[in-house]
């Protein structure tokens, strides 16, 4: 068993956590957001990882071949569509919010009892 | 019909692919009228599968998928009736809000009935999902939808600001969930819930076990609102439009608690079997919820926020009849989550109705400016006792049978827990609605200077009272409807059986003997619970009067101490709940070490 993959994907989760909480900017805070999202690919992969296996593709190969799992790889696909729509939203929620108060700091538009 | 459990799921994501195809040609009334007819459909279609459900689960493989020497290879979907309860719940709160919204709501294109269908069909099929990571996709599913629900209004700021909040902490949530289903998946192979169930009970717990329960937990946690995961719901649930917040109040948060209750019961119920430990440390996430949300729902002046911080309340006591991790206590919060939901339903409407007629919806504004409102008057004092749970609003049944079960597990304090929530949240309801209603209590200064007359009395469209009336009325059905208890009780009871549950997925076990095994409690007298009920209420009507009259003799010694505590205090909570995204999240972060540090002292 290999740790660093796990290592990899517990720091871009804290890092991105860091990155929202601390950000300044709502472009930035949608990209750490991303970066915490890439850190459950990294997870989901480093799960059906095989050390020497190949595609999951059974096609002209022997029976019993090595093969990562395919099963992580779909779901990392799904998580991806899924990130995608969520920074489009994000993004589009952050442009209109810039058009009403002409910034993008999270600090300059704190919610008022409105 | 072998496919009835895809056809809620299937149906509306039909519909709303057409409406979005036909948007540019399609007339108003025509969304509005197919949208409804489709919310309809789904309603019926699972109360059908509701019924059907009494006999057993309903398993249904996509594909025909079907599980191999009892290896499931297929993706399911497994309904039983905690399920199809939900799911029918979710279909009633939509058809009361596109009722709602046929009149009421100005210049929305079909885009917007496509949004709530999408939104309807991914809450039906996260309710009927057999399938962990398909959970996870009607989760992620059901959010987008919401996220973009709540941010309708891009005029509106606030309402963008809450949208923000909304969807960077419940995404940060679902990766959470995603994390702990990959951990799931690496150790068993599995994603179907009986087979993960199956493969974990092999094995005593050990700490990857309880990180997976760890992450699944606290990001449905972040959905439910549990504190202090909860400081994102406010803004999102005030400042969305009126008819999606009749769907967030009614359903969604409850939907939070639906997930870790059926993620723990089927999977998690072997290895961390029903230790005292868990029991406390849910118990104590659902005090300071129960608890924070009444406060905070008793400083509100803002109509929607107030309910907002209700269902945070409400949320915690919910929590509280799962936390004693048994059927009797699962049995009344399923009950007293779909009363709940109703009630809720119809108050947000009813402030709809306010906020449609008086254009204003925040409590000292209008200050008896709602004389000529009669029937909004009446919706929202009945749902404040319907908060309340007074006889005979289902919420009352409810809170009956979890008040029963916390006796028989010992902790007998949550039924104090209750009636002071209950309290609380009433109070701030039967506060706004007389200061509203009948302009009780001292007007504030500038409300004087600027007052707008009271509303001439308006003609009231019966598409704006008629959900809010039938809501109220579902409610108390749930509370009359003789017999439901005892149904709801085999209904958790079956819930709760993990091996009946893997036998019925993966073997295709029907078993008609668990119906007739079914024990028939013998239930306690309710009169003890009522008079606690009715105690609650008028407690909380002595709370809002106490707010709204004014002080007559100089305040006395203990009344200053209470003061100097409380005004404080109030203003450090009101400052802690910014409407922040870094706070939010932050919070997440912290309430996140904190459950973890705690399971990790009770799982030693």
């Amino acid at each position: 068993m290999i740790y660093l993959p796990y290592a990899v994907a517990a720091w871009l989760f804290l890092v991105g956590l860091y990155g929202i909480v601390t950000s300044r900017n709502l472009v930035h805070a949608v990209t750490c957001l991303s970066v915490v999202q890439s850190s459950t690919y990294i997870l989901l992969l480093a799960v059906g990882f095989e050390r020497g296996g190949t595609a999951p593709i059974f096609l002209d190969v022997p029976v019993g071949t090595k093969a990562v799992d395919p099963v992580v790889g779909a779901l990392t696909l799904t998580d991806i569509v899924v990130g995608a729509t969520v920074s489009a939203l994000l993004l589009a929620l952050a442009v209109q919010i810039f058009k009403h108060h002409g910034t993008l700091d999270p600090e300059r538009f704190r919610s008022r009892e409105d | 019909m072998g496919a009835l459990p895809a056809l809620p799921v299937a149906v509306p994501l039909l519909v709303a692919a057409a409406l979005v195809a036909f948007a540019p040609v399609i007339r108003r009334q025509v969304a509005d009228a197919v949208a409804l007819v489709t919310a309809a459909a789904v309603a019926a279609l699972c109360a059908a599968l509701l019924v059907q459900t009494t006999a057993g689960p309903v398993v249904y493989w996509f594909g025909g998928w079907r599980p191999r020497d009892g290896i499931a290879l297929g993706v399911a979907f497994t309904v039983d009736p905690v399920g199809a309860a939900f799911a029918t719940l979710a279909g009633v709160l939509a058809v009361a809000a596109l009722v709602y919204s046929w009149r009421i709501f100005e210049a929305v294109s079909p885009l917007y009935h496509a949004l709530m269908l999408v939104f309807l069909a991914a809450i039906v099929g996260f309710c009927l999902s057999g399938d962990l990571f398909n959970m996870f996709v009607f989760y992620e599913l059901l959010s987008v939808a919401a996220y973009a629900l709540a941010g309708y209004h891009t005029e509106d700021p606030g309402s963008l600001r809450g949208a923000l909040n909304f969807a960077m902490t419940n995404s940060v949530g679902a990766f959470l969930v995603l994390a702990g289903i990959a951990l799931l998946y690496g150790r068993t192979g599995a994603l179907n819930l009986a087979q993960l169930g199956q493969t974990l009970a092999a094995a005593p717990a050990d700490r990857l076990v309880v990180v997976a329960f760890l992450l699944l937990m606290v990001g449905f946690f972040v959905k439910a609102a549990v504190v202090p995961f909860h400081f994102w719901l406010a803004d999102a649930y005030a400042l969305a439009p009126i008819p999606v917040g009749v769907l967030f109040a009614g359903v969604v948060s409850e939907l939070g608690l639906y997930a870790v209750a059926r993620v723990y019961w089927t999977v998690f119920s072997g290895p961390l079997a029903a230790g005292g430990g868990l029991r406390a440390v849910l118990l104590f996430g659902a005090a300071a919820t129960a608890l924070l949300g009444g406060v905070m729902c008793v400083l509100q002046h803002h109509l929607a926020r107030m309910l907002a911080y209700a269902t945070v309340s409400h949320v915690g006591l919910t929590l509280a009849g799962f936390a004693l991790l048994g059927p009797d206590g699962l049995a009344g919060a399923v009950l007293y989550l779909v009363a709940d939901g109703l009630v809720k339903g119809a108050l947000f409407v009813c402030i709809g109705l306010v906020q449609h007629h008086l254009r204003d919806i925040r409590e000292l504004e209008l200050h008896g400016r709602g004389r000529n409102l009669p029937w909004a008057a009446a919706l929202m004092a009945l749902g404040a006792l319907g908060l309340a749970g007074v006889p005979p609003f289902g919420t009352f049944r409810g809170k009956a049978l979890m008040e029963e079960a916390a006796m028989a597990a010992g902790h007998p304090w949550l039924t104090a827990l209750f009636v002071a929530v209950a309290a609380l949240t009433s109070a701030a309801l039967l506060r706004a609605a007389a200061r509203v209603f009948l302009g009780i209590g001292v007007p504030r200064i500038d409300a004087l200077r600027h007052r707008a007359p009271a509303a001439p009395h308006p003609h009231i469209h019966s598409t704006l009272v008629g959900p809010a009336v039938l809501l109220l009325a579902g409610a108390l059905a749930v509370g009359l409807a003789p017999g439901l208890a005892g149904r709801v009780e085999a209904a958790a009871e079956r819930f709760t059986d993990r091996p009946a549950y893997a036998a019925a997925v993966l073997q295709g076990a029907t078993g008609p003997e668990e119906a007739a095994t079914t024990t028939q409690h013998a239930r306690g007298s309710l009169a003890v619970p009522a008079v606690l009920a009715v105690l609650s209420a008028l407690l909380g009507a002595a709370l809002a009067l106490g707010a709204l009259l004014p002080r007559r003799r100089p305040a006395g010694h203990l009344t200053r101490t209470a003061g100097r505590v409380w005004a404080p205090t109030a203003a450090v909570l009101r400052d802690l709940h910014s409407g922040n995204v870094g706070d939010s999240v932050a919070w997440l972060v912290v309430g996140l070490a904190g459950f973890g540090t705690l399971l990790a002292l009770v799982a030693r």
